[in-house]
This record gives C-alpha cells, structure tokens and sequence, in this order.
C-alpha cells in the first residue's frame, strides 16, 4: 500500500538510514534538513513497489561524493531536481516517480527532496540495501538494469550527461571524476527503469524499514525499552531477518588512511571485561567491510556490519569512532537477491579484495 | 602570586596562589551585580592571606555569565549573519535550525553572498562588494550591531572572510561588531557557523563584562593582566575575550576538574564533581579533559565546541532518599536542603541525611537522624557506591586502572574505596576546585583545517600544522619553552583524490608570567 511521509518522520528515517549506512552513507542530517525546507507541512506520497505498475517510469536519484564537503558546502539545493530534470530531456520521457539508489545514509534523503519539489511519489525500494561506495554496486546492474545514461548536476547549474552503455564501472569513473571538479559533491540522476523492473531488480520497502527502524529505537528509548530488541523486532518480519550480537566492547583503536580514494582503515573494540583477551576488529572501506574476532570472521559484506552506542544504540559512522567508545556491533542478515553469485560478484567480499568467502551472519558458530 | 576566580551561578570561589600552592581559599554567594562579589571575594583571600596589588602577577576567572545570557536570551546584541558561498549553500540559509524565541532575542538578519571556497581551495565564487555594501546598508537600516561573518571551507582559506568582514565594517563603522567564522570553529559549516552568530550576539555583553571584572580586579589595586578560563581548560586574556566570549561556555566543569587534578596531583584521573543534584563525572588525560565526540547543542542550537565530555547521574547531596527501595534521587531538594533535610530540622530523607547518620559528615544535627535503620543506611551508601563506580568504568577509556579524584560539597557521599578503582582521592581545598582550576589554565592553540597532501610530503605537512599550532599558542601567551601538542587527530576525506586530510592539532603551554 502507498503512504505519507510527512517532517515529523525524518528525524527516525534519519537514524534508520545511518544504520543502514553500516558505518557509511554520510550523515542525513543535512539532508534531513533539506527535505524539511522544501517539504514544509506537506507530504510525501511512498509507492510500495509490489503495486507499482510494469510500465511506471522511474529515475532515481542521489547524492555522490564526499560526506566531509556535504558538511562545509551545502547544496544550492536544486540540484537533485536539474540532475532529474536533465536525464528526463536526455531521455526524452518525464518521470513517474523517483527513487533512491541506496537506503544507507544521506541518499535516503535526496529522492525526498526532489519528491518534495516536484510532487513525484518516491518508491520504497533501493538498489544497494544498504551503503556502498561506488555506482556500480547496486542490485539494479546485478539484475541488468544499467546506470547509463547518467546525469549530473551541480550548483552552478553545470549539468553533464555520461553514456557508457552497459559499463557501469566506467560511469562510476567518470563521474567520479567530474564530482571531484564539482567540488567533491554532484548530484546524479541514473538506473532509469521501469516499473517491471523495479520489481525484479530493486531491494523492496527499504525506506519503510529506515522509517520503523529508526522509530523503534526511538521509542525503545522513550519507554526505557531496550533498543537492541526493538532492532531485533522491527527486523524480523522484514528481509533483513537476522540480528545478531557480534561484539560488545571499547573501542581501542582506529587507525584510518586515504587509499585510492577511500577512507580504508580498521577499529579495534576490546572486551569491557579488564580480564578478558578477546580481540574483535572492523576493517571498512568508507562502509564497514569485515568483522573478525580473534583473527575468525564473524561477518562480511554485503551483510551489515552496523556499530552502535552501547547503550542508546545511536549509529556510529566510521568517521565518528573514537578511541574509548563504549559499543555493540550488531551483523544483520541482507536479502537473498544481494547474496547470489552475480551479487557477490558486484559487492561481495572479492568485490573489495577480501580473500575470504562470504558467508551468511546467520549461519556462523 | 596568582588569583583565580569561579563565578557560577549559586557561588563566587577565589583562591590566592603561589605556584601551584593554595594559600587561601574563599567561597561567597555571587552577586546580581558580578563585580561586588569579585570584590568582596578578592578582600577575604587579602584577609586570609595578606598581599600587595603589585605580588599578583595575573588573575584567571571562569565564569558562566556567557552561557546564561545565551540560556536566557538576555542581554544579546542584534545580529545579522552574512555567509559567502552562492550560488552553493542556498537550500540552508544561516540560523536554518536555530529556535525562534533565540531569533527574535538576537532581532536576527541573514544574508546570503557570492564567495567561499571548495574544499582544495579553489573559489566558489569571487566576492561581490556591491553585494556586500548593499546587505550592508540594509543591515544598517534594521538597527544590526553585530555581525557574523561565515565562509563556505573558511578553515582552509579565510581570505573571502577576512575580506568580506572588511567591506562590511566599512560600511557600518566601528561600533558594529565583527566575528569571523575560521576563527571561532571547525569544519561544519552550519554549526560554525553557529557559533559565529553566538559569538556575535555576546560582543556587547563581553565588553560590559570584561569592564565590570577588571574595574572590580583594578579596584583592589591590582594592575596584573586579567584571563578568562575557555572550554577546552586554556585561557584567554581580556581583548581575547571582547572579541570571542563564546569560548568560555564550557569552562565550569573544565575548571573543577582540572583544578582536582591539581589538588591530587594527578593528570589522568577520573573526577567525580558531587554537588547538591548531580553526581558530574569526566575524565583527565593528561591533565585536561576528555572532549565529547558528539555534536553538542546548547540553548537548541547546534554547535561544534569542544566541550568536556561529562556525564551526570542524579546524585547529590539534596538528592532525595526511597526509604522503601534505597534509591538515592534523581529528585532532590536542591538549595532548600538546610530547611528540607532531616539534620536540618526538615522532613525529607536525603542524602546528606545518610551520610551524617554514617558518620561520614558532621552537618546539622545528628540526633535527627540517630533513628535511622543502619542497614538502611548502609544500603544506600553501597547503592551510590556502585553507580557511581559503573560511571566511572563507562567513562575510561582503557583497562587500566584509573584513580579517582572526589571533589565538591556532596562528596562526602562516596566511600573511601570504590570497587574497581580502589581509594578514591579527596584532595585539600575540595570545595574551590573550580577556582583552583582556572587559576592553574594554560594557554593552547589550536589548528583545524583540511590539507591537500602530496605523496612523499606526509611527514612534512604534518610537521608543518604542528608549528602553525605551537606558534597559535606562543601568539596566546604561552611560554614557547612549555609547549607541547596535546592532541592530534587525522581524518581521511573519503572519494577525494590528493589524500585531502583533515587534521586537528592542539598545543598548549603555561602562561607566560615574564619571569
């Protein structure tokens, strides 16, 4: 069924979407505030995408670059509408609706904005089910949707059109490049697709499940409920069944360094318990990527790997660990259709030059 | 000698210093009008200890005068705040997210212009100055007396800032105040920006009370230089001040703990500050105190201060007691503790209560509280005893064993030993440790910016911020041969090509006395 989403829900989609973030995704503060200026006392419509008609035109629509300069240079803010825009007169099509192509982070936010400006409804869908670092990794180019033609808006008004067929690499080089120029943010238009295949291709009810999650928490809070079952619960019913407890500690290490432009690093978390030797590590590439206690890995992407505040179970990105933290690393199952050969391929663990397997969170000892 | 002074909002604590010795110590009601109670204050260190105007070679204050005004929306200029970085930024104009009631208190304008910067320090846009003149004018017009300028990547290139506040300060003429943002906060637009505004809106009250304090300071015959106590535990002198009164908001709990580290002679220590609500527990290292990673937000605005990582249980002396279950507060009677207390003739249960029928204090009247079951008694000391203990292991951040250090009135509600930590420390002079530690600050500096650095020039580069902070903190008053960083922290920026950094360094030195 469709429904509203109104202001008052950005705050809970907002700590929703940095979990999805898995340590990643940028922080949606911003971005939160970008939808509640356009959005005002308004509504947004939320397609569910089982109802969405075969031939129902959707673009989605994002943010690319880096969360640091999203912080120190706001947008002018018609970007993501001028990238939509731009990719409509390319195409020769209006769109139907909008959609994000990852849940995680500050890109739940942008497709509200645009929503919020053009009166489009928003499908509850994504193509990462998660954070990921690069344009290529989206379930949509898995299933053989492709990115191309792309388009790209800055706040100058600048508007580029990337064609690469069905290299989705290529694109994402490319435009990785003209954002750089851009100043380090551009905002993207791109994977335009049907209807039909938003079904087949896309990860569903993301953003519902950013909503419920982050709303659960909040509420947990409020009711002096623990927040750790709340995830538990709202996960359940969704397909991100399984929640598991990796690792409870202190962050006792963080060492970060920039590597082909990626901020690729490792936290060390060490046990509360003074006696005890356990050593439990996370290494990301801008996401969390791995999990390893005591050299064994206990989760790998594509599953989530998401740090939380011990206690509220507030999200914490990779750039805000800090030595002495006190938190829980929960692994979260990911949906069957982001764990096939072909998906393991794209954003599986040799996706990121990890030697190991993947191997499902819930399945482990 | 030395003075330092803590104006809270209840008391007025002095001490006089030698060194780091305590000579004499005082605590007075503070005064509506600030300055009597300084004096008042200053007259019984003399009486305690008699000194000339001219043994004092500086005198260091906290106050949170700063803070309540901006708390209360009292007292603030109106404040217009201009930011460069059109066409980008547009979506979030300044004071976005600020609460109403503080937009009206401040009479806020906000102005958009062209300027600013991208991360690696190309131009956004250049600066327009008929633009600037004309948001200028209109400024003038809607009665502004101060100014908050801020700048899109202002910490990697202040020029458009510095410029932009030039043309501005031209037009309305030197009465009207003028902050810039890279010289206030970090990266964060919005919430440097933040605190630019704050800034602004307290550089009439800054000057009124800088005045106030050193004809309250001269009066005593004094002629030594006077220092306001900042967030982070470093101090800042008179025209600092005038020009930058936001950073004194967090200096209250900053001063108690390091004045505690002081007094126990410890640099890395937990110090837990017990009053008559809150139980205020923080962190040492290294002899200054252990900043939130958390945005903070104060009076409803976001911000990006360095503010001390505190955490408060609803533990004090007035905290009331559950005869039934042995919980100690969150409620408490607060300043009508010596009218509510059973020692005092009261009727409530309250902590203090329990520590007198403990023996651990000799406060009002003991026999009122002889009745007291000692198994109750004993239940509620071993209650405090152990959440205050598991604050302290929620707060460290390593294995290690950490001291602790007990100061303020309503420590006589701990024990000698706390499982985990072993003794804890109750330093002399316990009840000033607030003065104690503003009269002990140094002075820092402090570099924030986002470097592009070139392969093979890492070592370099770094070595390169860190003289930039040193020569901030020699340029602050500090004595060069003191300096040291006390803090370094290097971030990545992701999807960036040229290994664009940022990098935070502190130094800190002591204050140059010219001997």
């Amino acid at each position: 069924m469709s429904w509203q989403l109104t202001a008052a829900d950005l705050p809970d989609l907002a700590r929703g979407a940095t979990l999805l973030g898995t340590g990643g995704g940028g922080d949606p503060y911003i971005g939160k505030m970008l939808v509640e200026r356009v959005l005002g006392d308004g509504s947004i419509t939320i397609l569910d995408p089982d109802e969405l008609a075969d031939d129902l035109f959707v673009i989605p629509t994002a943010q690319m670059g880096a969360p640091t300069v999203m912080i120190e240079k706001i947008p002018a803010g018609t970007e993501p509408t001028l990238a939509l825009r731009t990719l409509e007169d390319h195409l020769g099509r209006r769109a139907d609706a909008t959609m994000p192509i990852e849940c995680g982070g500050i890109n739940s936010m942008i497709p509200l904005i645009v929503a919020a400006e053009t009166g489009l409804p928003v499908v509850d869908a994504d193509g990462m089910g998660r954070a990921f670092p690069g344009l290529s990794m989206e379930t949509f180019a898995v299933y053989g949707v492709h990115g191309s033609p792309l388009a790209l808006a800055g706040e100058r008004g600048e508007r580029v059109i990337i064609d690469t067929g069905d290299d989705d690499r290529q694109m994402e080089w490319l435009a990785r490049g003209i954002t750089i120029r851009l100043g380090g943010v551009g905002h993207i238009a791109e994977y335009a697709m049907s209807g039909a295949d938003v079904k087949r291709t896309a990860v569903p009810r993301t953003i519902s499940m950013a909503l419920d999650l982050g709303r659960a928490i909040r509420l947990a809070r409020e009711s002096h409920r623990s927040p750790f079952d709340a995830i538990a619960e709202t996960l359940a019913p969704t397909l991100y069944s399984h929640v598991r407890e990796l690792f409870v500690g202190k962050v006792t290490d963080v060492e970060r360094r920039t590597t082909d432009g990626f901020a690729k690093g490792r936290a060390e978390i060490s046990s509360l318990d003074p006696g005890s030797a356990e050593r439990f590590e996370i290494s990301f590439q801008n996401e969390n990527l791995v999990a390893r206690q005591d050299g064994v890995v206990v989760a790998i992407v594509p599953d989530l790997i998401c740090v939380v505040d011990h206690e509220s179970a507030e999200p914490i990105t990779t750039e805000g660990l800090r030595y002495g933290q006190r938190v829980r690393v929960l692994g979260i199952s990911t949906p069957e259709m982001m764990r096939t050969p072909a998906a393991l391929a794209a954003f599986g663990p040799t996706a990121f030059g990890l030697n190991e397997p993947f191997v499902p969170v819930e399945s482990r000892a | 000698m030395h003075i330092g002074i803590d104006v809270g909002g209840t008391n007025t604590d002095a001490v006089l210093m030698d060194g780091t010795r305590v000579l004499a110590g005082v605590k007075h009601s503070t005064t509506p009008d600030v300055t009597s109670g300084i004096v008042q204050a200053i007259e019984d260190l003399r009486s305690g200890h008699a000194f000339a105007g001219a043994d004092i070679d500086a005198v260091m204050i906290g106050t949170t005068h700063f803070i309540n005004a901006l708390v209360q929306a009292k007292r603030l200029a109106p404040t217009a705040a201009l930011r460069l970085g059109l066409p980008a930024t547009k979506a979030l104009p300044p004071l976005v997210d600020w609460p109403e009631a503080l937009v009206a208190a401040i009479s806020a304008r906000s102005y958009l212009a062209h300027g600013g910067y991208e991360f690696d320090g190309r131009p956004i846009s250049p600066l327009d100055p008929d633009e600037l003149r004309a948001h200028a004018a209109d400024m003038k017009a809607a009665g502004i007396r101060s100014v908050a300028v801020s700048s899109v990547f202002s910490p990697v290139n202040h020029d458009l800032e510095v410029e932009a506040g030039r043309i501005i300060a031209e037009e309305l003429g030197p009465d009207v105040a003028i902050s810039l943002s890279h010289e206030i906060g970090r990266i964060g637009l919005l919430e440097r920006e933040n605190a630019t505004i704050i800034n602004a809106a307290l550089r009439e009250l800054a000057a009124e009370i800088v005045d106030g304090l050193s004809t309250a300071v001269r009066k005593q015959g004094i002629e030594a230089p006077i220092f306001l106590s900042q967030n982070d535990g470093t101090l800042m002198d008179e025209d600092y001040v005038r020009l930058y009164p936001v950073a004194t908001f967090a200096s209250g709990p900053t001063n108690s703990m390091r004045g505690a580290a002081l007094t126990s002679g410890l640099e890395t220590c937990a110090v837990v500050d017990v009053g008559g609500t809150t139980a205020d527990i923080g962190l040492l290292i290294n002899g200054f105190p252990r900043e939130t990673s958390n945005e903070v937000k104060v009076a409803g605005i976001r911000t990006n201060f360095r503010m001390p990582d505190v955490l408060s249980l609803g533990i004090g002396g007035g905290s009331i007691v559950d005869i039934e279950t042995g919980e100690v507060g969150p409620e408490s009677v607060g300043y009508r503790l010596t009218s509510e207390a059973l020692v005092f003739g009261g009727s409530t249960l309250t902590a203090t209560d329990i520590a007198v029928a403990a023996g651990r204090a000799d406060i009002g009247d003991p026999s009122k509280v002889a009745h007291l079951d000692p198994a109750l008694v004993q239940r509620v000391l071993a209650r405090i005893a152990e959440r205050v203990a598991e604050a302290v292991d929620r707060m460290r951040t390593s294995p290690e064993p950490i001291p602790v250090v007990a100061v303020g009135g309503g420590s006589i509600l701990l024990p000698d030993e706390l499982t985990l930590f072993g003794t804890v420390h109750r330093p002399e002079n316990y009840a000033v440790a607030n003065a104690i530690g503003a009269s002990i600050a140094q002075v820092g500096g402090e570099i924030d910016k986002v470097y592009a650095i070139e392969p093979g020039r890492r070592d370099a580069a770094l070595a390169e911020v860190r003289a930039e902070a040193i020569d901030k903190a020699i340029a602050a008053g500090a004595s060069p041969k003191t300096v040291t960083i006390v803090d370094f922290d290097e971030v990545p920026i992701p999807y960036l090509p040229g290994n664009a950094t940022r990098i935070r360094v502190k130094a800190v030195g002591d204050l140059d006395m010219g001997v």
